[in-house]
């Protein structure tokens, strides 16, 4: 103890912690107000998904994507999906795919309020919560009336959707459309030029672009740090190569810049829905194989084919080819894949969830070391983690 | 389809390392690799440095559990490009007994958590990784839960009443016999 000064505060932070955005605890090694370690512990909302997954068939298994990352709901149920149809080799008509598209953007925005709503309340602006919720359940009622539920959707099928979009559905998403852009000013106003949200976000939890490549970090959090990758680009999927959208990218990689990518992602959101809303195809919804998909209700009274397809697909399931896929979409955190292995049997042999929350999770040591004890608040709301997400 | 072309790397690699490679799989355009365990340090520090302009990331590191084949686990990387856009799997295969790996945290920090993650669900240890212990499951827990012969069981609820089915009998796992 002869230099007193270089003497560390041990201190814990969570699990239940307000600002954690789950249940997420960081040891937090202190030298004064400065932060010189950081371990995060993980693993408490660990309910062993991947394992669950595995005794289970491949069409039972979709009510497991949404319970992983309940906040981008769709998304998370597409990305499933899309790797069983890539390991079947199938690939769903226009129309499913465009709907697809529009539930993804709109689940994109509904995300990234609770972002700014909850990196809002992190920092005491309260109403911020109030006004970036009215938004998200104005998208959530759109989601009930096309699935029946809020959440918990189950709405995509290996193949397809489970059924068509109600008839009012293209004018009621154009609606909401419409409105949306006056709210995101009302909040940009709100913010981007308050001097409390600047000051606090400002060249605070700053990962750099060769740092968040080495982390392999994705979404807005790479994004943030000026790094151009985004799978819908990258690797495209479910035709978003037809659509036009621009890639926001930030600069220096700040809590701020992560703040400018996802608000101008959420108008980028709204470009791509008003585009497919426009070219919306006619046609089936799901791929017209019966191996794969359920028969209609209507065949099931006159075809006997129909019962025994129903009957096997039912009682038994999907039995894809032997191999192995990964398939990824863009969460709004990142990138989120699936590598499913398959042994030709009706039930998955591996699943793997590559989940974009883990990895930018680990980058958070990086992002507040030297920064201040109250900017840990700042970081863990910037790289918008969900819990689980990191512990499946 | 989202999958990307088999990558530039993957003829790099084949033409500066070609002793490596044990095989060499296509499947849904995805292109897989695998390698000796001895290697894997050599190969992808390679595919990470020296097959491309740009270094490689690595998006995801995981394992499979192949009972009854032997050799038993599969370690498997996903290394991504972003410029131009591709990707790469290659998997390395261990033994049943003791399975051992060469610890990758050196070429990318990334792999700390994931490593982390096959030990304490698979059980496969990691030489060279700097905190090689338990992550998602208690410092206490016995067993590795994602190996094929560690039943799926329900703990015990301390309600008075109906005793919930266990989920591995109602549909039991059967082995699955031969390649």
């Amino acid at each position: 103890m002869a230099d007193q000064s270089r003497e560390t505060l041990t201190i814990n932070m969570g699990p239940q912690h307000p600002a954690t955005h789950g249940v997420l605890r960081l040891v937090l090694e202190l030298e004064g107000e400065l932060i010189v370690g950081a371990r995060p512990v993980i693993g408490y909302l660990h309910t062993g998904i991947e394992k669950e997954m595995e005794t289970r068939t491949y069409h039972q298994n979709i009510v497991f994507p949404p319970r992983v990352e309940y906040l981008a709901t769709m998304i998370e149920e597409v990305a499933y999906v899309q790797a069983v149809e890539k390991l079947l080799g199938i690939t769903p008509p226009k129309r499913c795919q465009y709907i697809r598209v529009i539930l993804m953007e709109l689940s994109r925005i509904a995300s990234h309020l609770v972002y700014l709503g909850s990196a809002g309340i992190d920092l005491n602006i309260t109403s911020l919560w109030m006004y970036a919720f009215t938004p998200r359940e104005r998208i959530l009622d759109i989601f009930e009336a096309t699935s029946g539920q809020r959440m918990m959707h189950g709405y995509m099928r290996v193949g397809g959707l489970q059924w068509d979009v109600p008839a009012d559905f293209v004018p009621r998403v154009r609606a909401e459309m419409e409105e949306l852009p006056r709210r995101l000013d009302e909040f940009e106003a709100l913010l981007n030029d308050n001097l409390l949200w600047r000051g606090r976000l400002e060249g605070v939890a700053v990962l750099p672009a060769e740092e968040a490549l080495r982390y392999g970090c994705t979404g807005p959090v790479l994004r943030g740090s000026g790094v151009n990758y985004d799978v819908r680009r990258a690797f495209p999927y479910s035709s978003y190569e037809e659509f036009q959208f621009d890639v926001p990218l930030g600069e220096r990689g700040d809590a701020f810049d992560r703040y400018l990518v996802r608000m101008e992602e959420m108008r980028q959101s709204r470009r791509i829905i008003l585009q497919a809303l426009d070219r919306l195809p006619d046609g089936p919804v799901s791929v017209d194989d019966r191996k794969v998909v359920l028969p209609p209700r209507r065949e099931l009274v006159r075809s006997m084919e129909a019962v025994i397809h129903q009957f096997k697909l039912v009682s038994e399931g999907l039995h894809p080819p032997r191999g192995e896929v990964y398939s990824a979409v863009e969460s709004p955190r990142g990138e989120k894949g699936y590598y499913i292995v398959s042994d030709g049997s009706n039930r998955p042999a591996r699943v793997h969830i590559r989940t974009p929350s883990l990895c930018n999770l680990q980058a958070l040591p990086v992002m507040i070391y030297r920064g201040y004890m109250a900017d840990v608040v700042v970081a863990i709301a910037s790289t918008d983690i969900i819990l689980g997400d990191v512990d499946r | 389809m989202s999958g990307g072309a088999t990558p530039a790397a993957l003829a790099a690699l084949l033409a500066a390392l070609p002793d490596a490679v044990q095989e060499q799989v296509e499947f849904r355009g995805e292109a897989t690799l695998v390698i000796s365990p001895d290697r894997v340090l050599e190969v992808l520090a390679f595919l990470r440095d020296r097959a491309a302009s740009r270094p490689a990331v690595l998006t995801d590191l995981t394992a499979v559990d192949r009972l009854p084949l032997e050799p038993r686990f599969e370690v498997v990387y996903l290394l991504t490009w972003y410029d131009p856009p591709a990707r790469l799997r290659v998997k390395t295969r261990l033994p049943g007994a003791d399975p051992q790996a060469e610890s990758v945290t050196g070429l990318w920090p990334a792999a700390n958590w994931l490593e982390r993650e096959v030990y304490d669900l698979f059980g496969i240890r990691f030489r060279g990784h700097p905190d090689l212990t338990r992550i998602l499951l208690p410092d206490d827990w016995e067993g590795h839960p994602l190996r094929k012969d560690y039943p799926l069981v329900e703990e015990p609820v301390e309600f008075v009443g109906r005793v919930p089915p266990v989920p591995s009998r109602a549909i039991p796992w059967v082995p699955q016999q031969g390649e």
